[in-house]
């Protein structure tokens, strides 16, 4: 078999002489617009958000962040690659538990067990599966590589077989309905529909302080930066391009000599890793894990957050989940027995009028000026606007 | 140069996220005493008190009746003068039958809003995940659902049943009549898991046999293969703690599989009069129930309570036992701070022991100790007019025993 191997681009740059202007480097200018943006970020998230918000918004702020980082897996997974998965519930419970699990160990102390499991479970001593969680050394990579892992297995399976579309999403889905009967029915060892509850600590430190709970807050802000960064490098690389070139056409890229289950895989495994990080984080900011969190529901509610900011884009998905997330607790709070119409309206009118979620607004209105900039200087504006609709995914 | 003035940029950037990180250091677990109850502003001439049921999703059917009756009370009470002179107002917030959203909404009623108490959940799973929030900032709830038991938080009142004043007397009914055999049948969560454990303890010390335990998924409508394991099980009785949709398929499937109350009678644990109306009378006649309070129950506060809340809410609006609960939860919570002379949740808890009130259900008194009420209980029969008639009762208020310590056949359980 003869692999067809494309040339890797030319980074080498023509010898410019000493006295004429630098070269202008490709994408130098969009890395400095990335990096003062993502300083603006780290300015909103680390200064403005904690001097403006009260103790119990800011760690509402932390819990809509982590909604965020399943969102930037999504807009990788999805808006990048073309698969629409409607389990990331899985992933982001994966994490969850293995992380409340580790915390439960932790306030039961050494040798202890979990309050739940005498109640439930009737246990005499701590479950096999269980035992390894005491270590924070197995617990904390466990958050990640654990999701990582199972959807390794999964993605394996499915993309070599070519499972992709509807069949794809609806077998996500039908894993995350099983992780959640699978956890209801070992009430004893797991929590049940309660899930796992009242955590005290984080590695010593008391999560009833305030104090604390703003240091989980910054820790979630900064992780969720460091997965912009790492999305934004994944996009922006070769491997990013060929992701596109498989979401449109799959068969193009077969044909070019590559392997498109491998890079659909790729894709994957970070969105569930990033999934299961979130989850991580989510537990010592909302402190509680539990089946209702992770089942189809949420998962759906996921890619809604990424659909309504723009799938395809960078910013989009984080924008979306934290709009989204933001809007159901805002209208439920003022109108807390029509809210639920509120939102259902909300989402139609996105889906209907601004297919490409709230990242082409800005693309829009960018249009706009170009377009009208253009026809008075008698600029041919079609070009732009192909260039710009390559942005947006065609299935 | 671009590039390095996007890599001072990010450098910046990540001294700032190092920097407040590092300064963000709080109290140790190890630490006495690392955070302070919120105290509720009483500083008006109003006193704001939350009120955090589920008024979307799957329990909003149940969940908004308790609001009701919740109002109900609370109008009452501001008609008369109000607690300590000052005009009680409610701030609600919907629960929206999501766990994490209850503890959400929890902190947002005591951080925000500073209210007194907070009255509402229904779900055992709402209950554990506002647990933390309550104990965390030293707030009070008052919870007005049967439960199953196996819990005592300082900062909890229970005004509903915890298992020795309903799942127990619904065995001992059972036993009376001679019933040798049952059939356990459940929503796949903590409550029906719990109760069966309790059950198969009591059947074991009892000479009772435990013939199946089958439990569907909350919101399963199938139960057409449990039913016809039910049937030919041959069980004398069986116990149902189903929750919600689940019992209209339930009974419907268990009245065309030719079962019948006389020769295998339901004994329900969650069925009340609101949900006998939502399954339908001609399916649950000649059923049996375990709860405290009927709107049948006799006596003058049951009559004053039914009349108001019909003349409130419609005449077609039945009474049933959590909504009875959670509106002796506002009169107790009233009686308490008025016994404290003030709203602070220390002096309210103290002085809790020992209150009484003359209910709907009769007579309850607070249990300063457990923080539960002793009640009357009762086990009702399903009539064919939705309405459910008492066929036996304790005859006096049990005392509440939400560790089951004093059954001897109960000390393996917790």
């Amino acid at each position: 078999m003869t692999a067809v191997t494309p040339a890797p681009p030319s980074t080498a740059t023509p010898a410019a002489p000493a006295d004429a202007p630098p070269p202008r480097r490709p994408g130098g200018r969009s890395r400095l617009r990335a990096a003062a943006g993502f300083a603006f970020g780290a300015a909103l998230l680390f200064a403005v958000a904690p001097l403006a918000l009260s103790d119990f918004r800011l760690a509402l702020l932390a819990k809509y962040l982590c909604v965020a980082m399943v969102a930037v897996g999504i807009g990788i997974a999805w808006g990048r690659g073309g698969m629409l998965t409607l389990g990331q519930g899985v992933f982001f419970g994966l994490g969850g538990y293995a992380m409340a699990m580790h915390l439960k160990l932790a306030d039961a102390g050494p040798g202890g067990m979990p309050d739940f499991m005498q109640l439930y479970g009737q246990l005499d001593e701590l479950p096999v599966w269980w035992r390894p969680f005491a270590s924070p050394w197995f617990a904390l990579p466990a958050t990640v590589l654990l999701p990582m892992a199972v959807a390794f297995g999964l993605g394996s399976l499915v993309f070599r077989r070519r499972v992709r579309g509807a069949y794809f999403a609806i077998l996500s889905q039908a894993l995350a309905a099983a992780m959640v009967i699978l956890l209801i029915g070992q009430q004893g060892t797991t929590g049940g529909t309660n899930g796992l509850t009242d955590i005290q600590g984080f590695f010593g430190y008391d999560l009833d302080d305030p104090v604390n709970q703003r240091m989980v807050y910054f820790i979630i802000a900064g992780v969720l930066l460091a997965l912009l960064a790492l999305a934004r490098q994944l996009i922006h690389s070769r491997y990013g391009e060929l992701l596109v070139a498989v979401r449109d056409s799959e068969e193009r890229v077969r044909f070019l000599g590559y392997d498109p289950a491998s890079v659909k895989l790729v894709a994957y495994v970070v969105a569930a890793g990033m999934a299961g990080l979130a989850g991580a984080l989510f537990v010592p900011a909302v402190g509680i894990i539990s089946p209702a969190l992770i089942g189809i529901v949420p998962s759906i509610e996921f890619v809604i957050g990424v659909a309504v900011g723009g799938r395809a884009t960078l910013l989009g998905p984080v924008l979306g989940a934290v709009a989204v997330a933001w809007a159901r607790t805002a209208l439920s709070e003022r109108f807390p027995g029509t809210w639920t119409y509120l939102q259902g309206l909300l989402f139609v009118v996105v889906v209907a009028f601004l297919p490409g979620g709230l990242a082409s607004l800005w693309a829009l209105a960018r249009r706009r000026d170009a377009d009208s900039a253009s026809r008075r200087r008698g600029w041919f504006p079609t070009a732009r606007r192909r260039a710009e609709r390559a942005e947006v995914p065609t299935a | 140069m671009s590039l390095l003035w996007g890599r001072r940029i990010l450098a910046g950037a990540m001294t700032l996220v190092a920097a407040a990180a590092m300064t963000a250091c709080g109290s140790k677990t190890s630490d006495e005493g690392g955070a302070a109850g919120v105290t509720a502003d009483v500083s008006g001439d109003t006193v704001k008190v939350g009120l955090l049921n589920s008024l979307s999703g799957t329990m909003a059917i149940s969940e908004v009746t308790v609001r009701d009756s919740i109002m109900l009370a609370v109008e009452e009470i501001n008609a008369a003068g109000g607690v300590l002179g000052k005009k009680i107002q409610p701030v609600g917030e919907d629960g929206a039958s999501d766990w994490p959203t209850f503890a959400e909404k929890a902190e947002k009623l005591i951080s925000e809003d500073r209210v007194a108490a907070v009255f509402g959940c229904w779900t055992s799973a709402s209950r554990k995940a506002v647990k933390p929030v309550f104990e965390k900032n030293k707030a009070l709830l008052f919870y007005p659902v049967q439960y199953e038991g196996l819990e005592q938080s300082p900062y909890i009142f229970y005004t509903g049943a915890t298992t020795n004043q309903q799942i127990v007397p619904g065995l001992d009914y059972l036993k009376a009549q001679g019933t040798k055999s049952v059939y356990l049948v459940g929503s796949d969560y903590v409550f029906p898991r719990t109760a069966n454990k309790i059950i198969k303890a009591y059947a074991a010390a009892n000479g009772m046999t435990v013939v199946g335990e089958d439990y569907a998924p909350l919101g399963s409508t199938e139960f057409g293969t449990i039913v016809n394991k039910v049937k030919s099980s041959g069980a004398n009785a069986v116990f149902n703690t189903l929750n919600g949709d689940s019992n209209v398929a339930f009974f419907k499937e268990y009245k065309s599989a030719g079962l019948t109350a006389a020769a295998m009678p339901v004994v329900s644990v969650s069925i009340a009069e609101e949900e006998v109306k939502g399954i339908g009378t001609q399916y649950l006649e000649g059923q049996l129930t375990a709860w405290n309070y009927y709107q049948t129950t006799p006596g003058a506060a049951n009559s004053k309570f039914v009349a108001a809340y019909k003349a409130k809410y419609g005449a077609d609006k039945p009474t049933s036992d959590p909504m009875e609960a959670a509106y002796v939860s506002v009169h107790l919570w009233k009686a308490m701070v008025e016994k404290a002379g003030a709203f602070d949740v220390e002096k309210v808890r103290g002085a809790s022991d020992g209150i009484t009130f003359d209910a709907p259900e009769g007579l309850v008194t607070v249990d300063g100790k457990t923080q539960h009420i002793a009640k009357t209980a009762r086990i009702g029969k399903i009539g064919a007019d939705g309405l459910i008639t008492e066929v036996w009762n304790s005859g006096k208020p049990v005392a509440p025993d939400p560790y089951l310590r004093t059954y001897p056949w109960a000390s393996g359980l917790s």
